[in-house]
């Protein structure tokens, strides 16, 4: 007995050295952590269960036969990120390289269709060189079983990818049908065809880092939802952020202790709107005033900044928020903003997270290259996320809400719960000067008479209380008051039963 | 008494004038611009008059303006406060023509004193000690010798029409007298076309001293002890105390007889200050008198017990004094800092905006701990580029100096500012200077202690100890919380273990956390232990706590494995972590900081207006790169050296965040 208990340790020491030590070393000293060291930073001390160990590929072509380490270049298994259920796969570059074959393939659906059967997230560290070129169409083969469980896992519980290397060609669609890419900064990148080709094909020269470093991906592209330092730093975020995600779609977004006054009030928030409307001011703050803590978990922080995304707590629940920022383009809706907040959206309503939407819209970004670009099927985006979402939806409404944006904000119209403004709300069709300029174009020579009927139209309009004369607007709130009427708000949507017609899915305008 | 009094200024001091008027039963009316309109001055005033646009001189020292405020109002008095119009004869003159009591000296006083010539004079006069010197011309070097010989070296020569310390020369003997006259008197031909030079006592180890002289209309002065405002940085008073670590109580009397003197000389009524310079050797010399309440009046109060705005809202209202010289005790030791709107890692820069968090430390009036803040900001108030950075004077009192020094460290740890770029890590640094601790400073302290500026402060390892301590407790308490989340595996819950490794500035503890129900007893692996208690809670921005003892404050900011803490000017990075996320922290790749000597990073948030570069261009230094606006003020960037623009990253309408890269260079 004691001989085979022998034999297991030492299979488990072969396996779990990977790629053995040169290449850990290689691996450190690109500053990148092993695929198990990952694991341990990413889960709970001694939480992970390991599957699949002894797993090898079945390759016989190019003298694969030859070398069979176990495990097959993926580590796979589930444990505990403060004390609630995942599943994990982290690849193994240093075995292969971290490339993708049948078996490893076949490890990662594994614990994939465990999370779906058992409810609990799906985390997924990227660190791979490609398909295992050596298999041909069975490695291609693997990835496609891949691909259809990311599809059919979406919407039923959270998918987080965590890039920490390459990621290239084929391999970037599993994250890219993820729920969150996170990026680590100068040694992670992604891009469906490599500089080599890139180059090849249309002559340009780009390093990898600028075709697909962190910071492409965080500002230009929108594929990644976030950046970190290092190995470090991203899987202590990956933990925060998974503390504010519920473990499926039928479980409800968690809770915790929490040591802040659902009552408090922020005096500050009276004057946090400047008196000049065109005066920005930075939407963050009241984010931050308003949660529990001041902790906000920025989803695309750096991408489309004139509209904020992420999760907040209230009351120890999380909420997610949405919020134009006026400090970039004034808060206006575009092609960017409306995806990423649309997006946004729709992860918050598939996993039951309520919604809390801070407008300041002047409306939508004027110019051909938003036409052309399409803004409006990319606008309607945005409008069909908040029509179709059924949790709870709490509005503020801080200034400007003119036009078309006013109705996409989660207003009243789209099924909001409550629907709140703050007295310096000014909801229109459009600011007073551009109004008169319609309404009164026979007069537009006289700017005194024009100067007259602006002031007319500001005061008729300018404020929150046409709309909520009609009701509209629930309730105007003092900007003190903020966080409490909002905790309230929640609170008493707590039991919020709303459903869609059913259909067999929407179509929402791709 | 007075019904209504005006109080024609802003900021601070129209909240401390208002206070002490609204105690003796008198209404306030406030003035104010369009800048002003909710500022605290006016809701603290029982009524509150507009006067003007936010520029100082289309409104607050517009005479007809304040006359105008007064008629309307009906005010009987005018408090000037300080600066504006408070020294200004006119004003003094006009308020007299309307039959309106201004609190402050007479006009002649103001007039005297304003000059600083005539003031040297009345001085001199009133036998007051004032720096040895020759104002005559002097024809030669034999006669330059000669006078230096008399006032005494070391003597400065210097030019009539200098400045900016051209034609200045210091002389310790003759001979230097004699080469410095003639290098002086050729400097100061060629650089202002007037070589005319005159020579006076150089002042070693100046201490800046002051005296708090209190006159009523009947012939009465009393002096109210000394402040000292040493520490300066370029002319601009920073730090004072009262009183003054370095007078024995004979000098305290002779200043202070000498300066009562002077305001008798010039029939003074109301408060004023009589400046000095003292060297090293206790000689004092007169500077100036202030004919008006000072920024610093409060350390006066707080070691006098004398509320000096209720004295000359009396001494205007024509009240003898109650106090005679004999009944002023000087009780204890005061300290003021000064709290800037400027950013001290950015030269000092001034620093406008909102003022998103503004908690001042708790207020105290206790026998052996007095804190007090004198301010007129407010959370979620703006900060604005038209009037003076100074947002509030925070004071404390103890028994002794290095209680009051104790008091203010505290004070200023727990003193919360967010928003804008302020000196508060710079004035906790100079309160556990070695030099300002022992006394021994003079007014050119921060030129010498800080000749690069301030880069922030470097701890002491006992003190990092402590912080480390803290640290790991707070980690751990915020780690527990995370696992009370609700949707855990019943019975397969994450424990959160004793042993972690706390690294900060460089160091490394590893530790063992012995927590119970009262706090933590953290032992170092090295050897030592602190005891940490505290009531905070995660996400608490202000964590006071007590280890082993003594008070702990600390701003504390959640960052990933870890705090930033600020506290005693440091600015720190603090990672908890447990030992095996240390070991494998620790493999990660030091990443430095982009070098950004050859960008052009924006200096504050703005929008890019124009950009006046192209890509390859070559600029000279000086040259203007490109315009950014920021509160409506356009900013015009320039380079600091000769370069080519390498590359762009900014347009016209980019709206930008401090330090985010406009261009850069090759």
């Amino acid at each position: 007995m004691k001989d085979i208990l022998q034999e297991l340790e030492d299979r488990r020491s072969t396996a779990r050295a990977g790629g053995g030590q040169r290449r850990i070393d290689a691996q450190h000293a690109k500053g990148k952590l092993t695929a198990r060291e990952r694991i341990e930073l990413l889960l709970d001390e001694d939480s992970f269960e390991e599957f699949d160990m002894f797993v090898t590929h079945r390759c016989t072509d190019f003298g694969m036969e030859a070398e069979r380490p176990s495990g097959d270049g993926v580590v796979t298994g589930w444990g505990t990120i403060n004390g609630r259920m995942v599943y994990v796969f982290s690849q193994d570059f240093t075995v292969f390289g971290g490339s993708l074959s049948e078996t490893h393939a076949q490890k990662i659906c594994k614990i994939m269709d465990m999370a779906v059967q058992n409810g609990a997230p799906v985390i997924g560290i990227n660190d791979s060189g490609g398909a295992r070129i050596q298999e041909g169409v069975a490695s291609l083969a693997g990835y496609a079983e891949v691909f259809q469980r990311n599809v059919l896992a979406s919407g039923v519980v959270p998918q987080i990818s965590v890039i920490m290397g390459p990621c290239a060609g084929g391999a970037v669609y599993s994250p890219a049908m993820t729920d969150f890419i996170f990026m680590v900064k100068d040694t992670s990148y992604m891009f469906v065809t490599g500089p080599d080709v890139v180059k090849t094909v249309t002559n340009e020269v780009v390093t990898a880092e600028e075709l697909g470093g962190a910071s492409t991906h965080t500002r230009k592209s929108s594929v990644a939802d976030g950046a970190f330092e290092n190995d470090v730093d991203a899987l202590t975020e990956i933990r925060r952020l998974v503390d504010f995600l519920p473990l499926n779609n039928r479980d409800r977004p968690p809770v915790r202790p929490f040591f802040d006054d659902p009552n408090r009030l922020e005096v500050s928030l009276d004057t946090l709107v400047p008196d000049n409307p065109n005066t920005p001011y930075d939407m963050h703050e009241l984010i931050r005033k308003v949660g529990d803590e001041g902790d906000f978990f920025e989803i695309q922080a750096e991408f489309a900044k004139n509209i904020v995304t992420g999760f907040i707590r209230l009351e120890g629940r999380t909420v997610g928020v949405v919020a134009n920022q006026p400090m970039v383009l004034a808060g206006c809706l575009d092609i960017d903003s409306s995806r990423k907040a649309a997006r946004f959206v729709r992860f918050c309503d598939a996993f039951e997270i309520p919604i809390l939407t801070f407008v300041d819209v002047p409306g939508f970004l004027p110019g051909t290259s938003q036409e052309y670009g399409g803004v409006i099927k990319h606008g309607a985006k945005l409008l069909f996320a908040y029509g179709e979402a059924t949790v709870p939806k709490v509005t503020v409404i801080t200034r400007k809400a003119y036009g078309g944006a006013y109705d996409v904000m989660a207003s009243k119209h789209l099924r909001g719960d409550f629907n709140y403004a703050w007295p310096t709300a000014e909801i229109a069709v459009m600011g007073a000067k551009g109004a008169t300029e319609i309404l009164y174009r026979s007069e537009l020579g006289d700017p005194e008479k024009i100067a007259a009927r602006t002031k007319d139209y500001e005061d008729r309009f300018a404020n929150p209380f046409v709309a909520a004369e009609m009701g509209f607007i629930d309730e105007v709130i003092t900007p003190r008051n903020t966080r409490k009427r909002v905790c309230r708000a929640f609170a008493s949507l707590r039991g919020k039963k709303l459903q869609n017609p059913w259909k067999k899915h929407d179509n929402i305008p791709l | 008494m007075f019904k209504k009094i005006l109080i024609a200024n802003r900021g601070e001091i129209a909240c401390r004038v208002i206070k002490t008027a609204r105690k003796m039963g008198i209404s306030t009316v406030a003035i104010y611009s369009d800048a002003d309109r909710n500022a605290l001055h006016v809701e603290m005033a029982d009524e509150a008059v507009h006067i003007g646009p936010p520029p100082a001189n289309q409104s607050y020292i517009v005479i007809d303006n304040v006359i105008a405020a007064i008629k309307e109002t009906g005010a009987e008095a005018v408090h000037p406060g300080y600066g504006f119009l408070s020294e200004n004869p006119k004003f003094a003159e006009a308020l007299e023509a309307a039959g309106v009591a201004f609190v402050g000296p007479p006009k002649g006083a103001i007039e005297a004193m304003g000059d600083k010539i005539t003031s040297k004079k009345i001085a001199q006069d009133a036998e007051v000690s004032t720096v040895p010197g020759y104002m005559g011309l002097i024809e030669d070097a034999d006669e330059a010798v000669k006078i230096s010989g008399e006032i005494g070296y070391p003597v400065m020569i210097k030019a009539s029409a200098g400045g900016g310390g051209k034609g200045m020369r210091i002389a310790w003997n003759d001979e230097e007298a004699r080469e410095g006259f003639q290098s002086s008197k050729n400097e100061a031909a060629s650089s202002f076309g007037d070589d005319r030079i005159f020579i006076e006592k150089f002042v070693t180890q100046p201490r800046h001293i002051e005296i708090q002289v209190l006159c009523d209309t009947h012939g009465n002065g009393i002096y109210l002890g000394e402040r000292e405002c040493s520490i300066q940085r370029r002319n601009q008073k920073v730090v004072e105390e009262a009183p003054s670590p370095f007078l024995d109580p004979a000098t305290r009397r002779a200043m202070g007889e000498q300066a009562v003197a002077l305001a008798k000389a010039v029939g003074y009524t109301s408060a004023g200050t009589v400046e000095f310079i003292v060297d090293g050797q206790k000689n004092f010399y007169f500077l100036e008198m202030n004919t008006r309440l000072q920024v610093e009046h409060p350390v006066t109060e707080l070691i006098t017990g004398v509320d000096l705005v209720e004295q000359m809202i009396r001494v205007a209202n024509g009240e003898p004094l109650s106090i005679t010289q004999d009944d002023v005790k000087l009780h204890g030791w005061a300290i003021e800092n000064r709290l800037y709107a400027e950013d001290p890692y950015r030269g000092f820069l001034p620093s406008i905006g909102r003022l998103s968090r503004y908690r001042p430390p708790a207020e105290i009036a206790a026998d052996n701990h007095v804190v007090r803040n004198d301010t007129s900001v407010y959370e979620g108030g703006e900060i604005s580029m038209y009037y003076d950075p100074m947002i509030a004077k925070l004071c404390t009192w103890g028994p002794t100096r290095e209680e009051a020094v104790e008091h203010m460290r505290v004070a200023l740890d727990s003193f919360e500012v967010e928003g804008i770029g302020h000196n508060l890590p710079f004035l906790s640094a100079v309160m556990d200077h070695p030099k300002f601790v022992s006394g021994d400073i003079t007014t050119a302290f921060i030129a010498e202690e800080y000749p690069d500026g301030f880069g922030g402060v470097t701890l002491h390892e006992d003190a990092l100890r402590r912080i480390a301590a803290a640290a790991a407790a707070m980690y751990r308490v915020g780690e527990i919380r995370r696992t009370r989340v609700s949707g855990r595996m019943d019975n397969h819950e994450r424990h959160v273990g004793d042993d972690w490794v706390v690294i900060l500035q460089g160091h490394s503890y590893p530790v063992t956390i012995d927590a119970d129900k009262a706090g933590a007893t953290v032992h170092f692996h090295g050897g030592g232990t602190h005891r940490v208690e505290s009531g905070w809670t995660p996400g608490t921005p202000l964590a006071v706590l007590d280890i082993d003892g003594t008070p702990l404050v600390l701003k504390v900011n959640k960052v990933p494995n870890g705090f930033r803490i600020r506290t005693r000017g440091a600015d720190l990075k603090v990672h908890v972590r447990t030992p095996r996320q240390a070991e494998l922290a620790a493999l990660m790749p030091e990443k430095l900081p982009p070098d950004t000597s050859k960008m052009l990073l924006c200096p504050m948030p703005g929008l890019i207006v124009k950009v006046d570069v192209e890509v390859g261009q070559t600029v000279q230094e000086g040259q203007a790169l490109c315009t950014v606006e920021a509160m409506k003020m356009e900013n015009i960037l320039r380079a600091e050296k000769k370069s080519v623009v390498s590359k762009i990253n900014a347009s016209p309408g980019s709206s930008l965040a401090v330090d985010d890269v406009i261009m850069e260079f090759e």
